[in-house]
This record gives structure tokens, sequence and C-alpha cells, in this order.
């Protein structure tokens, strides 16, 4: 609300017309809170979604009638579309909040340098002590090889359909990849491992790998898509106009405009699989050990490592922590890859508008 | 298909005005489609085979799908697409999706009708209402929201929000109760609006995401021109920021849709499922394919996880069926590409 | 041509820092032997009395979550002794023997015996023998309770059967009552909890009610849940979870479940007087169990309707899978030897600390006969 243009009143008159003060909205909301409250009271309503519904009901409606009044009913529309926003906003940071808040505060008792460098060993799941070292690597490992196969087939499947494709085989691309978009990961896990056991191969990294491409590739394709698609032509057009050639007028032009959302769809993508336990669980196994190799033998990987202490542990609370630790461990690995890859974007994406 | 494919019309670059003086017309598409220059061809191949790779691995998982799925129903004793039962261990096995179906669209419809304005309005709110300061700060924590696994969603849902469910139930029971989709026999709160609203949570961060990066796009031109013609802020994100965006928020949508949909271990930690259709949304029951899929897998034979892939083969239509619907709605925008900016 | 070159490099970073960081990391993790602290301190007293043979290399293992405890328990003492890394996930009883026939694991836990359609898939692993079911883990199946100011609850196999059959819905029913005549019974809505996914545990559970009370219980049995309305969670852990959480609960789960203040019921069998579950309680009910298996398969049947004094009836008996011939060279010897140790007497002597039930003496001796067999 800050930066909207808010006069006070005493500039009525002026071509502006008359305007509600800056402290309005505040004000209208408190007395709204303060009349919910009351009412509530009043009535012996005990539930508090009762009580913050008749204050938000109070407050759209204070809004509208008080701004309809002074400023018109355009005015009035606005203000009451702003504070809807407001309340979304709030609305869903309650429970975002909440699941941040309960990871860090239960993830920090068990988190420490022990714990990120040991495995869990020999030490039973109901025991205390143990780490997500093994888990750690099998994750990074596993996510990284699939990136490196996911990724680079997803964008230039994109590139393929901005850039190129108008024709039968474009448009069947399309629809498959939504339909990929669909497949759900156990699915994806399924069908490695008809593979696996048709050459008679043992659980081993790069099998989970394949399959988190294949959960990965919808995601980059759409994301980068939709991404090409909002690069404006007089770019493309201009570039091709000086005599540049097509691929490199997409390399050079194309690609750079949108690069920040192409990050930013790859991280959502990684972010994706980063969590997926289905087919990990079917295709890698699962290993309280070391395991350096993701081309031969069991891993295991953090999502997997939450599940199995979640699941299997008869509630002891030591694995409970060490599932809420091991989250926050994925979370914050999460947030520095998210953190580089932005970092990398705004550092060569060419300035926009905005 | 071959690059002279005549399907193949020309990019839309090819009908820019400035036309080069080419003569013969299949030289201006090749010239079009840029594939006149050895560089030109290895990135077009590169790019073609990346899309039939991507055709070739659904075809492949299509195709093994339904020969795994043919194996379970040819075995069925009961009518897969009516019956409230699966036991796969009988002799001979009963096995029906009729539940798992209605669980699976019930608990999606109810996270989009919640998730779908609320993230919308949470990305208009970041591009066009918050603070500068704020709404960097606020975009990047809900970048890292949609990358919270959904087993941790699970155990956030199944040791917190379930528990908080009592007092919204109530009250949904008091004031909703007659309706009969809202009545509630006091049972715990772990039942397919709880799994709605959990989901809603989980694709809230993934929506608000793309929703964003697309109002971030809005040429900035239309929107001053309207808000020099004397607009307000609403009428600005109403009529110049709501219609640009209006095809990237239909496909925000369909991820969030597409992960509802296929959701696993945050619809299995927090629903208490079983094989009966309930009218109301607030009583334990219920299952959704994917929760199915995951709570069976683990005991089922081989026979067992063939018939769970048939049901994984119904997912996959209806997620067809939808998507195809979401094509039909973007098609009708099309002229919002960057073609018109 | 420099622009392209980082934008390909931005997207390949990200997957190279990832790999290159994993390998940076991994020379400086370890495996946690056990060494810290928390471990059942008798581990140094056992280890001497363990045979390796020549046992090397990782033993992976699927199967029961059941006998998830005791397995943990065993490879701590064994890997301490022989160096032997032992993988066990408790998947369930039924990817157990799903692994196991495909190949993939070295043995499998399960609570039930191989049926005859998975010992002929089983011939395709074992080149020239087939599956064999060792019992090695007996246990007693708690029926938890959560209702407040009821600290002592007696039930009886048809009232139990009702319960969970949705035909008793409120805990000051007469028929508790009457078995309860000292207890408050509150008027509480019954929410009886059983397992969402498939299991052993409710195999078990259901075959003691269609054994102790077929009237009351009208449903085949099996893995999955049959009977209509009730709750439902995954896993023992979540059926436990729930008791605890949910007023007017009741469910069942192994008894290394029945922890940080979950009550349990004693049954009233026809004894002298009503039984608890306990692992004392258990064994004498899985002594009475007959061998039916044929050759060196070992299957038991358990005695459901036992009505001797102080034989808890609801028990099961977790078995491992193995080939009785063509065992896979790389893994046989440490099979061997894990086996061999968890049916000697050290191995079965800790499953009274986890609260299971050990394997009476004259069926484990047949079994430690048959693992000296192995090939």
């Amino acid at each position: 609300m800050s930066t909207a243009a808010v006069v006070t009143g005493k500039h009525a008159g002026s071509l502006r017309g008359a305007r509600l003060p800056k402290w309005a909205p505040l004000a209208i909301a408190a007395v709204s809170i303060a009349l919910g409250l009351g009412i509530s009271a009043a009535a012996g309503l005990h539930s508090k979604i009762q009580w913050a519904l008749i204050a938000a009901l109070l407050h759209v409606v204070g809004t509208y009638g008080i701004a309809a009044r002074v400023e018109g009913r355009r005015q009035a529309k606005d203000r009451v579309a702003t504070s809807l926003v407001w309340v979304a906003f709030l609305l869903a940071v309650v429970p975002l909040a909440s699941l941040v808040w309960s990871t860090v505060r239960r993830g920090v008792k068990v988190l420490d340098l022990y714990f990120l460098t040991h495995s869990m060993g020999v030490v039973a799941d109901s025991e205390p002590g143990g780490g997500i070292y093994h888990a750690i690597i099998g994750s990074l490992e596993q996510i990284g090889l699939a990136t490196l196969i996911g990724a680079p087939i997803g964008v230039l499947t994109a590139i393929y359909l901005v850039e190129y494709g108008r024709g039968r085989l474009a448009k069947s691309v399309t629809f498959f990849v939504d339909v990929m978009t669909g497949i759900p990961s156990i699915v994806a896990g399924l069908f490695i491992l008809s593979i696996m056991l048709m050459l008679d191969l043992q659980p081993f990294g790069f099998a989970g790998s394949l399959a988190l491409a294949i959960l990965m590739m919808p995601v980059v394709v759409r994301s980068t898509e939709e991404m090409l698609k909002l690069v404006p032509n007089e770019l493309r057009e201009a570039s091709l106009a000086l005599g540049v050639p097509k691929w490199r007028t997409i390399l050079k032009v194309v690609l750079p405009t949108s690069i920040g959302g192409i990050t930013t769809g790859i991280m959502l993508a990684v972010a994706r699989i980063a969590g997926e336990t289905a087919p990990v669980l079917l295709l890698v196994f699962g290993n309280p050990f070391i395991n350096n190799n993701p081309f031969e033998g069991a891993q295991a990987s953090l999502p997997l490592y939450i599940y199995q202490q979640y699941s299997q542990s008869a509630g002891s609370p030591h694995a409970f922590n060490r599932a809420w630790a091991a989250s926050l461990t994925l979370i914050a690995f999460v947030m520095i890859l998210n953190l580089a890859a932005r970092g990398i974007a705004r550092w060569k994406a060419p300035k926009t508008g905005r | 298909m071959d690059p002279m494919d005549p399907m193949d019309t020309p990019t839309q670059t090819a009908d820019a005005p400035p036309r080069t003086l080419r003569p013969s017309p299949a030289e201006q598409k090749r010239a079009a489609r840029g594939a006149t220059r050895p560089g030109d061809r290895i990135f077009l191949g590169l790019s073609r085979g990346s899309g039939i790779l991507l055709l070739v691995i659904m075809a492949a998982i299509a195709v093994f799908l339904t020969y795994r799925a043919a194996l379970a129903l040819s075995k069925d004793d009961a009518n897969f697409l009516t019956a409230f039962e699966w036991n796969t261990g009988l002799v001979p096995p009963k096995f029906g999706i009729a539940v798992l179906a209605f669980g699976t669209v019930v608990s999606s419809i109810i996270a989009m009708v919640i998730a779908v304005p609320i993230a919308v309005a949470i990305a208009l709110f970041l591009t066009h209402y918050a603070p500068r300061r704020l709404s960097g700060p606020i975009a990047y924590v809900i970048d890292l929201l949609a990358a919270v696994p959904s087993i941790v969603y699970g155990l956030w849902g199944a040791l917190i929000l379930v528990p908080h469910m009592n007092g919204l139930f109530g009250w949904l029971d008091d004031y909703l109760g007659w309706t009969g989709v809202f009545s509630w026999d006091q049972g715990p709160p772990r039942s397919m609006l709880t799994v709605g609203v959990l989901l809603a949570i989980m694709i809230l961060p993934i929506i608000t995401n793309v929703s964003r990066e697309v109002f971030r796009q809005v040429p900035r031109t239309h929107e001053e021109a309207a808000l020099a013609l004397g607009a307000t802020r609403w009428e600005v994100v109403r009529m110049a920021v709501l219609p640009f965006g209006r095809s990237g928020v239909i496909s925000a949508s369909m991820l969030g849709l597409g992960r509802a949909l296929g959701e696993t271990m945050a619809v299995a930690t927090v629903l208490s499922p079983d094989f009966d259709l309930h009218a109301s949304l607030l009583n334990s029951g219920g299952g959704t394919f994917a929760q199915n899929i995951a709570s069976k897998f683990s005991e089922a034979t081989e026979f067992g996880r063939d018939a769970l892939i048939a049901s994984g083969l119904v997912l996959f239509v209806i997620t067809l069926l939808v998507n195809g619907a979401a094509r039909a709605i973007i098609a009708r925008r099309k002229e919002y590409s960057g073609a018109h900016a | 041509m420099k622009l392209q070159r980082k934008n390909r490099l931005r997207t390949l970073s990200l997957g190279a820092v990832a790999v290159c960081g994993a390998l940076a990391l991994s020379a400086c993790g370890s495996d946690d032997t056990g060494g810290k602290d928390g471990g059942s301190g008798n581990s140094t007293a056992n280890a001497s009395s363990i045979k390796c043979d020549n046992a090397k290399g990782q033993l992976l293992a699927d199967g029961s979550s059941a006998q998830k405890n005791a397995i943990d328990a065993w490879v701590k003492q064994f890997s301490a002794a022989c160096g032997v890394q032992i993988n066990y996930k408790g998947g369930g009883s039924g990817a157990g023997v799903t692994a196991f026939t495909q190949g993939q694991v070295a043995f499998a836990g399960s609570d039930s015996a191989l049926k005859p359609e998975e010992v002929t898939a089983s011939k395709k692993v074992c080149s020239g023998g087939q599956g064999i079911d060792l019992p090695m883990v007996g246990g007693p199946i708690a029926v938890g309770y959560n209702v407040p100011g009821v600290d002592h609850l007696v039930l009886d196999a048809p009232t139990l059967a009702k319960i969970f059959d949705s035909k008793i819905t409120n805990w000051n029913d007469g028929a508790i009552k009457k078995l309860n005549p000292n207890a408050k019974l509150p008027n509480l809505k019954i929410q009886a909890f059983h397992r969402s996914d498939e299991s052993g545990t409710t195999d078990n559970f259901t075959k003691y009610l269609k054994a102790a009370t077929p009237e009351n219980w009208p449903y085949s049995g099996g893995k999955a849940w049959q009977a209509k309305g009730g709750q439902s969670a995954p896993q023992s852990s979540g059926v436990a979870q729930q008791v605890k959480q949910t007023s007017g609960a009741i469910g069942y789960f192994e008894l290394s479940y029945a922890k940080d203040g979950i009550k349990t019921v004693d049954i009233d069998t026809g004894a002298a007087s009503p039984v608890k579950a306990t692992v004392a309680n258990a064994s004498k009910a899985i002594a009475d169990a007959k061998v039916v298996g044929t050759g060196k398969d070992l299957s038991l049947q358990l005695n459901y309707k036992t009505k001797a004094d102080n034989a808890y009836p609801i028990v099961l008996v977790t078995y491992e899978i193995v080939c009785d011939k063509g065992n896979k060279p790389a893994t046989l010897a440490a099979t061997k030897a894990f086996l061999r140790y968890i049916a000697g007497e050290d191995g079965q002597k800790i499953l009274e600390q986890n609260d299971y039930a050990p394997i009476p003496d004259a069926i484990i001796s047949k079994v430690r006969s048959t693992i000296e067999t192995l090939s």
C-alpha cells in the first residue's frame, strides 16, 4: 500500500478528487477486528475462525462503504481488491510459516557436524546417534545425474517446440509433455524397474536418476516453453534481419532474454525430484552405509531416509528428530542450489523493464 | 518427421514483415526454419531429437503400463470401474477403482478451488501490491517452499495440520452440516477435506511462482497506458495484467493440478483411507490413486503390482483428459504469446 | 559464442556442482559403528562368540517390518564382529518376498509362510532348489487402547471382533461392561484403527479372530483389511501414533510399538485369568505351534484357540526366507553366518530385550540344523 498514490483529504477539490488518508485501511482493519471480537464475545462464539470471519467481513464491507462514500465506486473496488490480495497473502503465510518453523525448530535438535558426517551404519532406527552423510551423498549424485540428463533434453525440446515446431510432431510432443507431467512418480519408478528386471540388474543409484530424469523433463519443458513464448518477437526479427543465423539468434538473443525464467523452471524441476521418495524406494533400495558409487550397489537418499525414519521407527522420538533434521538439511540444500542459480541468472540476464 | 514435411508450416518469424528476397517458396521455407547452415541443421537436429526422445519414453511407459494392466484386468473378478473393493490377494482377485477415482477428483478439486485464487492473489501481491523491499524476500521464500518435499508436507500435515482441523470441522458441521457434504461424525479429522487443504498448501507455491513470473513479463507500456488513462490499480490488473497472464496462470494451475492428482506421500500420511464412498468431506475414508498405490505397493505380490499399475493407467487417462481441456482453453488465448506483446 | 557457452555452462554447472560436491565431500564422512552411545551395552561380550567364516561384503535383505527392530539389534552385533554390512529394509513381507523371487536380495523376512505359487517362483532364483521358511522371531500382537479413566481393560475374541467390525460402537456397550465390571467406561465413540496398507500383522490378527470366533468374523482374512468402517493408518507406527492421539481409539500392532503410555488389552481366552500381552505369554502360545512345512521348509501352524493359562493367543511368527540350494555364491557365506548367529543362543537371547519372543527350543534346533545344510 505504501506505493499507492494517496493524498490526504485536505487536498480535496484539486484535480485528483477526495482521498482517504493513508492510515484509513489500517484503521478500518483495527476497528473491524475489534468489532469482530466484540460481536463474537457478546454472542458467545468460541471458534477463532468465526471471529476472524466476522472481522474480515466487516473489514471488506467497511472499506467498500467508506471508500465508496469518499472516493467513489471505482476507488472503492480498488481498495477492496487491495485488501483481498493482502488477506490472501496473510492466509497463505500462516501454514507455510508453520511448516518452516516446525521443521527448523525440530530439525536443529540433532543437526550437528557428527550428524552430517556420519552414516546410520549399524545404529538401529529407534536409537539415538547416526547421521545422514550417506543420504546426502546419494541424493547429490542421483539428483546431479538426473539433472545432467533431464535439463538439456527438456530445454532443447522446449526450444524445438517454440522456435521450430509447428507440425504434427510438435503438436504430439506438446500433448505428451502435458500427459507426462501427470505421471505419478511411482509409475516412472515401475517403468525403470521393469527394465532393470529384464536386464537382471541389482538396485543402484543411477537407476533412480533415470526415473528422476523422466519426472524432471516435462516440468523443464513446460516452464521453459512458457518463458520462451514471452520473449518478444521483435527481438528475434531484429536479430534475423541483421543476418544472424537462427541458431545463433536462439542462443544469443532468445535464451539470454529468458534465462532467468528458464533457470527458475529448472530449479523447480530439481526441487520436485529432490523430494521424490517412491522411485528411489524401488530402484535405489536405501542403504544405511556409505556408498559413493552411483553406478553400483544400493544407495540412500534424503527423502527416502526421511520416509524410513518416519515410518519404520516405531514412532521413536530419536528417529523423528533425525527425520526433521534431514528435512531441514534437504531444504537447506535446495536453498543453496536455488541461491546459486539465482545469482548466476541475475548476473547474466539482460536488464528488463523491472 | 522429414524436415520438409508439408505439415510443418513456417514459424511465426516467417510471417514477419521484413521478408528476404529469396525466390523459391521451398527455399524460403527452409530459410524460415533456419536450416540453411550446418550450425542450424545441427541445432535443429538436436532439439528435434530431444522432442522425439520424449515421445519414445512416453510410448515406452504407455506400452508398459497397458501391458501390465491388461495382465491384471484379465483376472479381475469384480467390475474394475465400479467395485468398492481392493483385494488382490483373494482367489479370484477383486479390485475396482470407483472410490479412488472419486477421491482423486474430489481432493484435487478442493485443492484447486482453494489454491488457484490465493496463488494468483499472492502473485499479484508480489508483482503489483507489495512494497518492493518485501516482495523480493517473500518471492524467494515461496520459491523455497515449492521445493519442500512432499514427505515433509506429509509429516507436517499429520503432526500439526490434522490436530488444528478440529475447530474448522466443528464450525463447518455446526453451520453447514445440514448440506450433508459438511456433516461430521466427530472422528479424527483425517478426511478428504484435510487432504484437499494440505494439497492446496503444497501446490500454492508452485502456482504462485509461475504466475508471478508471468505477471512480471506484462509489458510495462500496457500498464503505463492504463494508468495514464486514469485507471485505478485494480483496473490495471484486471485490464492489462490478468488478460496477458491468463494462459500462463492456466499453465501454472495445470502444473499444480498435476502434482495434486499424483501426490502420494502427503496424502498417505494424512488420510485415513477405506474403500467406500462418503458423501461428507469431513468424515474419514475414501482414497486416491497415488495414495492407494503407495500404501498397497510394498506388500503387493507380482499380480497385486499389476493391479496397482492398472489403477495408475486410469490416473494417466484422467490427467490426459484434464490436460486436453486445459489445452483447449489455452489455444483460444494464443494471441497473448510473445508475438503480440 | 561467448554468451552461448555461458548458457550451456549455467545448466550444466548445476549438475556438475552437485556431482563434484559429492565427490569432494566423500573424503570426510564415515559410517557410524555404534560406538558412540545408546547401544545395548553387551556388544563386546557377544561378538567373540559369532563365527564369521569367510563372510564379507554387503548383504541386501528386505521384508517384514515386524522384525525390523530385532534385525537392527542383530545387525549391530554381527557387523561389529564380522565387518559385514547387512542392509535390511523393512519394506513389508510382500515386498520382501517379491524382491526374493526376483533375486534382488539374499534373504527375505515374511510374517506368513511362502504360498505355493511363490515357492514355484523362487525356483527360478534358487538354481536346483527352492525358497524355504525358517521361523526366527516370534512376537505378541498387542491391542492398544486410549480410553480416558480406564487403566485396565479385558476383552474376549467375540467382543474384539464386534468392535473391529463396527458392531459395537460405544465404550459403554453392555458386552464390554460385562467383561469389565469394575471399570468406569465412559460414553465415548469407539474409533477402531486398522492398517491402511497390506500387512502381515493384519493377516495374523484377523486369522486369530477368524479362528477364535468365526461367527463374529465373517471375512476370509488376508493381508488387506476387509471389514467395513473404522479408521485406518499406514504402518504399525502410524496405528500406534493414532491410538496415542485419539480419545476412544483402539488398534492392533506388535508389542514393541506399545510404548509411551499406550495401554494394552488383556485377552480373556477362557483360561483361569485374562492374559496380558507380554513376551513370556506369547512364547507359551508359540510353544504350542506345530511344524507343517515339508522337507527343509519349517513353516508353523499356530494354535489361536489356546486356553492354556498365561498363553497369549494373538501372536505372529516371522520367517527368514532363503534358498535351500542354489544361493548366490557371493552372498552364501555371509547369509549362512548371519542366520547361524541369529538362530543361535546369543541371537535368540537378544530378542527378549527387544520385546520379541524367542522361538521354542524344539523348533529352533531344527532351524539350526537346516541352516548348516544351506548351499
